[in-house]
């Protein structure tokens, strides 16, 4: 059985054909092609899906496509503007928060959800965050260092 | 902007990654491609009375289902390494079973179908019939009299080996004054790369050639093994690429059974056939890392001299030998046991073990971890047996670096280093002085300060190929470069070195800019492709910029030395008064000089050019074999404080002093170490890879189950730096990327057990084992 689901990708309105089992990564990554969101595991540990719906951060592995029906959905892509990083992205860059690349979109979307909604957040409080997003390269450390970057960047 | 050898350069390769622009296996949706899944045995050890296809053939979508009878003449799996050349038990490994299965996770079908969900769904209908045999799970019970054997050999060892002088250390030990004993086991780990193994097999019919993406840490390996050894395809039929990598840490090095039945299925099929593995099918198939039970001995003055050292070490080898797994537990291993002291007589007996678990390989560290910690227990503990400061019983034994270059008893020769100097800064930095007064004042909140030292030494930038040879690889270790200086004087360089996280196309352009005087943005890093690239022996044991760099060093030379020969043609000089410096080609002593740029143009539009002398064309190739290891050392010291009431460790300090030799990118080398010491704290305090000793299932094959550190388990890190260059290649460098994973596991114990005073407790340090332990020490 399939449905149709309609929904805002990164600005764009967009729909496709999905099973009802499909999830809303599969639907990013497989359907519209924006492989930037990752897969990482199979049980809504490693965070490397996050993306946004509806204005807060969701691991897209545990969300049902059919269920971001009318949703608001932004993903890594659509950070940058005219190859000017967003301020989020450039921590990471300044403050080397990635070395493989592959938890990064998930860290990023993550970190501007933290972000949102607090706006200055010490180190106990992005560690603790960051409770559901795995890096198995970076020990954390410089991921820590550039969130709270970041964040400073977005502050001013 | 400073972007030459010394610079903190951001990295070129973050752009695409934070803009979600990497392409990493799974990305990549090649025209018509199907879906593989494969079939894995629920079982640890049976035989196959049958593998019933015909329901899953039948499925919707369904394309083909195979099984080991299919791929009957495909060859096996082949292994890399046998320690001393052999004899080593080395049964074969088949691409899917034949017969017989020996671990839970060990592939039985391939079921390949138009989607990714059919696939699946046919995979659940495929019928195993299996007819169960008990299965040996530990050491123990695989070595036991009359164990179930796994493969047609006589027992379940794989090999014997052992390394030092015996007698030496028999002698050493009938005079010791006193031995420190400790029986330790070195925890299975799983190594977790975030982004799974996938692969994609391809076959173009019109060339009757082959192509194979996958996520592999050094895909001219791949290609030499799979080519050569399993699907006889001649080099210039068989492609692979490995494109981004997330993350690799020992477990992308070997070459898989699924890259082999991609590859293979591709053809039959006559469309590319992709497989990603789930979390769980990672767990259950990538290579394991460690797996070591150890008994240790140190034999020593009544001042603390170390006289001598023993080891035996039972080595878990997994079902099958896995490409380079008897080498992690011998040589890797055995050869380290000096540590940072001129401890005179070493012995070192190992045995590798069949059992029925997935195959043991490298993670990250490989046999250098597992020397390192049983060796800092050991010395950490003779401190306390006789009562010495560890960090004074360390000095009385530091090899002096006077002593440099200094031969061990166990083959390798350190080539340099300043061990009581990366000491004395690590106890500085970490405030050694002032930590009875921060135990005291834990104390007076509840909670027992401890603190805990681990020097440690590592071979790394492997390997002299004659030695390679001597101790069983059947492979060269050398690498290879190729450096292309386009018209316009931008440079490509083509490495046969891999990055997956390690940032080579930021170093490696740090070096070309640097040696050439160009800018940093003309210059790519080009690597992970077969095709692209003239070879190479790939990214593992700290060898990327030892080798790889003098490699590309290597090409440079002779660009710099034919650029000279255009130049000196150009100038009207002797070829030998031309000195290259900072981007020009000068005549010495005089102002006559023109730049890189314009030499770089002259050789591709060569109007006014030496042609009867020289080709055009400015394009060099080099192969480099490294002469000697290199010996990155340092010191990492670590402080904890546990909760007596729970058990509940939080390091509350880490502090480390690494000598890594020359540095050309201390931002990317400070990421290195950060990682690193997350992999052994996570070793130490979090992972353990678990099977059920009865049924041989996989305990802790996901992500809940399998602790991988997060991020409010670690602390930041206080990190430095100290140099002596390594003397043996042309940037002085050691290498850096497992320096904390081998360092880290026994700062943490030896921090542990000096919290809440006991001689030992086992790797994980779980809440629950610490409490135990401290409850046990507080009874007697
Ligand atoms: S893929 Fe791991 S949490 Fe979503
Ligand atoms: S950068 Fe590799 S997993 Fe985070």
């Amino acid at each position: 059985m399939t449905l149709t689901v309609t929904m805002t990708l990164n600005g764009e309105s967009v729909s496709a054909e999905v099973e009802g089992r499909t999830l809303l990564v599969q639907l990013i990554r497989d359907h519209f092609r924006l492989t930037g969101t990752h897969v990482g595991c199979d049980t809504s540990q490693c965070g490397a899906c996050v993306v946004h719906m509806n204005g807060q951060s969701v691991k897209s592995c545990t969300v049902l496509a059919a269920q971001a029906d009318g949703a608001e959905v932004s993903t890594i892509e659509s950070l940058a503007e005219n190859g000017e990083l967003h301020p989020m992205q450039q921590a990471f860059k300044d403050n080397h928060g990635l070395q493989c690349g592959f938890c990064t979109p998930g860290m990023v979307m993550s970190a501007l959800d933290l972000v949102a909604n607090n706006p200055d957040p010490g180190e106990a409080e992005i560690r603790d965050w960051l409770e559901g997003n795995l890096c198995r390269c970076t020990g954390y450390h410089n991921i820590v260092k550039s969130i709270a970057a970041g964040a400073q960047a977005m502050r001013s | 902007m400073d972007t030459g050898i010394g610079a903190a350069v951001t990295r070129k390769e973050d752009f695409r990654f934070l803009t979600g622009q990497g392409n990493y296996t799974d990305d990549i949706a090649r025209p018509g491609q199907a879906h593989a899944v494969f079939v894995r045995s629920v079982v640890a050890h049976a035989n196959l009375r049958s593998v019933d296809t015909e329901a899953a053939s039948a499925m919707p979508g369904v394309v083909a289902v195979f099984t080991g009878d299919d791929l009957e003449g495909v060859g096996g799996v082949p292994c890399g390494f046998a320690p001393d050349g052999g004899p080593m038990n080395e049964p074969p490994r088949p691409v899917l079973a034949q017969g017989k299965v020996r671990f839970v996770g060990d592939m039985v079908a391939m079921v390949i179908a138009e989607t990714l969900e059919q696939a699946r769904d046919a995979a659940e209908a495929v019928d195993v019939d299996y007819n169960e045999i008990p299965a040996v799970v530990s050491m123990e019970a695989a070595q036991a009299e009359g164990a179930p054997t796994l493969h047609d050999l006589d027992d379940n060892s794989c090999f014997s080996w052992g390394i030092g002088d015996a007698e030496a250390t028999d002698a050493a030990f009938a005079r010791a004054d006193h031995v420190t004993t400790l029986e330790l086991v070195n925890n299975r780990k799983c190594p977790n790369a975030i982004e799974p193994r996938a692969a994609i097999g391809e076959y173009d019919s019109a060339h009757d050639s082959y192509t194979l993406y996958t996520t592999s840490q050094n895909p001219h390996v791949i290609r030499l093994l799979m080519g050569a050894f399993v699907l006889g395809i001649p080099e210039h039929k068989l492609r692979v690429v490995s494109p981004d990598v997330g993350g690799g840490f020992g477990s992308k090095i070997p070459h898989y059974p699924e890259e082999i039945a991609v590859t293979w299925a591709g053809k039959q099929v006559g469309r590319p056939v992709k497989w990603t593995a789930e979390r769980t099918e990672s767990f259950l198939s990538d290579t394991h890392g460690r797996d070591h039970i150890t008994r240790v001995e140190l034999a020593c003055t009544s001042d603390g001299e170390f006289l001598g050292l023993r080891v035996h070490t039972q080595a878990n080898m997994g079902a099958y030998l896995s490409t380079f797994g008897p080498l992690i537990p011998t040589y890797l291993y055995g050869t380290l046991l000096a540590g940072l002291y001129t401890t005179p007589a070493i012995r070192c007996d190992v045995v590798g073990v069949f059992t029925n678990t997935a195959p043991v390989d490298a993670e990250r560290g490989a046999g250098r971890p597992e020397a390192t910690f049983l060796l800092e227990r050991v010395v950490e503990t003779a401190a306390r047996e006789l009562g010495i400061d560890p960090v004074e019983l360390r000095r009385r034994n530091f090899i002096p670096a006077d002593a440099l270059p200094y031969q061990t008893p166990v083959i390798v020769q350190y080539d340099s280093g300043n061990y009581e100097g990366v000491l004395d800064r690590a106890a500085e930095a970490a405030d050694y002085a002032g930590f009875a007064r921060r135990r005291e004042e834990a104390r007076s909140r509840g909670r027992l300060r401890g603190i805990g030292f681990a020097g440690y030494i590592e071979a790394c930038g492997m390997a002299p190929s004659n030695i390679a040879g001597i101790i069983g690889a059947r492979a060269g270790l050398f690498e290879a470069a190729q450096v292309r200086v386009h018209p316009t004087g931008s440079v490509s360089v083509y490495t046969g070195s891999h990055s997956h996280g390690q940032g080579h196309e930021t170093t490696f352009a740090q070096i070309v800019s640097d040696r050439l005087g160009i800018p940093f943005e003309n210059v790519d890093v080009v690597h992970g492709d077969t095709d692209q690239i003239p070879f190479g022996m790939g990214t593992y044991g700290s060898r990327s910029l030892a080798v790889g760099g003098s490699a590309i060093c290597k090409a440079l030379d002779k660009i710099i030395a034919k650029g000279k020969k255009i130049a000196a043609h150009a100038l009207e000089a002797g070829e030998s008064d031309i000195d290259f410096e900072s981007g020009e080609f000068r005549v010495r002593g005089t102002d006559k000089s023109v730049g890189f740029g314009d030499i770089a143009l002259s050789a591709y539009v060569p109007h006014n050019y030496p042609l009867e002398e020289l080709e055009p064309g400015l394009d060099e190739g080099a192969f480099y074999d490294p002469a000697n290891f290199t010996f990155p050392a340092g010191c990492h010291i670590c402080e904890v404080e546990v909760d007596p009431e729970t058990g509940t460790t939080q390091i509350v300090n880490w502090n480390a002093v690494d000598d890594f030799g020359k540095i050309v990118n201390p931002m990317i080398v400070d990421g290195q170490v950060h990682g690193g010491i997350a992999h052994g704290v996570g070793q130490a305090m979090l992972e353990n890879c678990a099977y059920d000793e009865e049924s041989g299932q996989l305990l802790s094959g996901s992500l809940t189950d399998y602790c991988i550190p997060r991020a409010d388990d670690l602390p930041s890190f206080h990190i430095e730096t100290t140099e002596t260059p390594c003397p043996h290649n042309p940037l002085g460098v050691k290498g850096c990327g497992e320096a904390g994973a081998i360092a880290a596991p026994a700062a943490l114990i030896n921090a542990i057990t000096d919290a809440i005073g006991v001689a030992h407790v086992d790797m994980p340090a779980t809440p629950e084992k610490v409490w135990a332990a401290l409850q046990s020490a507080q009874g007697e």
